[in-house]
């Protein structure tokens, strides 16, 4: 039973923060409105919402949220002090390449949460996603770096953290 | 409160600025990206940070913005950079070893040249 | 309107300007479109930076909606070039 219906339940959900967040009031009029706008909508869309499949909904969702978007900052922070770096000194260090990296994340919420953060960490952005693999372009590639190594430097950190609250 | 996020302001804008020259001076396309969307992305995040520190009342707003765009900027460029090396813009590498570190501006200057 | 608030519009406005010489003297069409992309999220911020400065809510209802529209509008981009790029390597197998 929770399987059938716990879309229609994280769509409702979802809209109807949105539109709380957008609207910002609580009068029982648009309160009214933003609960059968929701309804609609989930009722509509939630059978084709099938990456919404991903969630791992349990106990410690919004903790493991809450200590990835607190990591996912860090890094991002670190990231643009390193291209700072980069961009005002003379030669800028660049060995960019196009490497091959395996993830572990299954499904597909997952594997677009952990390119959006390769995306926004030091020095990477993900090119293509193509089954279990990612292709990254990575600015300053290390030599003799194989598909383990490479690997290990970029998603495993992420992957740990994302494990939390995505499959 | 308001100076804190004058302050906080600056740093997104001097982010922001940083970006833009590195979407100068990186050598090829994908390199290009990169600077780009991060620079901006935190940028952005600041400025919102900013905001929300002088008018905290505007809060939910604020973290629509912020949440849509941590969530679009990567998708979009990464759909850019893919749709880039589907059609087969090669990767620029810097020719190793017998170019010495301060020739490596004059390296960026030729593979510029070249490209157009 | 404070004087830090005015060094920071400068440097953005700054980076505008910048972004717009890639735009136009890009070398190549790749380049010219990694500047609109970083065009649009820095439009956007000059948005959300009019709302303080007329202190006004309204101006963050624009700003989000330029961003959807740039994010919906980038995504049809690259798929315009990716059916192209797929259709010429159609075409080179063939011929």
């Amino acid at each position: 039973m929770k399987n059938s219906s716990s879309p229609y339940v994280v769509t409702f959900v979802i809209c109807l923060l949105l539109w709380l967040l957008l609207t910002a009031s609580f009068a029982a009029d648009e309160l009214i409105s933003g609960v059968i706008i929701s309804l609609v909508v989930s009722i509509i869309s939630a059978p084709k919402m099938k990456i919404l499949n991903g969630l791992r909904l349990h106990l410690g969702f919004f903790l493991g949220l809450l200590s990835y978007l607190w990591y996912f900052f860090m890094a991002l922070i670190k990231a643009n002090f390193d291209l700072a770096k980069r961009v005002v000194s003379k030669d800028m260090k660049l060995h960019p390449d196009v490497v091959e990296i395996k993830t572990t994340m299954q499904s597909d919420l997952g594997k677009l949460f952990l390119a959006n953060s390769i995306t926004l960490t030091p020095g990477t952005l993900t090119v293509d996603v193509v089954g279990d693999s990612l292709l990254v372009h990575w600015i300053d590639v290390p030599k003799n770096s194989d598909i383990n190594t490479s690997t290990q430097l970029i998603v495993a950190k992420f992957e740990k953290y994302l494990k939390g609250f995505l499959k | 409160m308001h100076f804190i996020g004058d302050l906080f302001i600056l740093f997104g804008a001097v982010f922001i600025f940083l970006g833009a020259v590195g979407l100068i001076r990186m050598p090829d396309v994908y390199n290009r990206i990169q600077v780009g969307t991060k620079g901006v992305t935190l940028g952005a995040i600041g400025i919102l940070f900013g905001l929300f520190l002088i008018h905290p009342l505007w809060w939910s707003k604020l973290l629509v913005i912020l949440g849509f765009t941590l969530l679009t900027s990567p998708v979009s460029s990464s759909a850019i950079s893919r749709a880039f090396y589907r059609s087969g813009i090669k990767v620029w590498h810097k020719k190793e070893d017998d170019i010495k570190d301060s020739e490596g501006e004059v390296k960026v200057s030729d593979n510029k040249e070249k490209d157009s | 309107m404070t004087f830090i608030e005015i060094i920071a519009m400068l440097l953005i406005g700054m980076s505008a300007l910048i972004g717009l010489y890639r735009l136009i003297f890009g070398p190549t069409n790749p380049d010219r479109i990694v500047a609109t992309d970083a065009l649009n999220l820095i439009a956007s911020v000059v948005l959300v930076l009019l709302a303080l400065f007329f202190d006004s809510v309204l101006y963050l209802d624009v700003a989000l909606v330029y961003a959807v529209l740039s994010f919906v509008g980038m995504i049809a981009l690259a798929r315009v070039i990716e059916s192209k790029a797929d259709d010429s390597s159609k075409e080179q197998e063939e011929s």
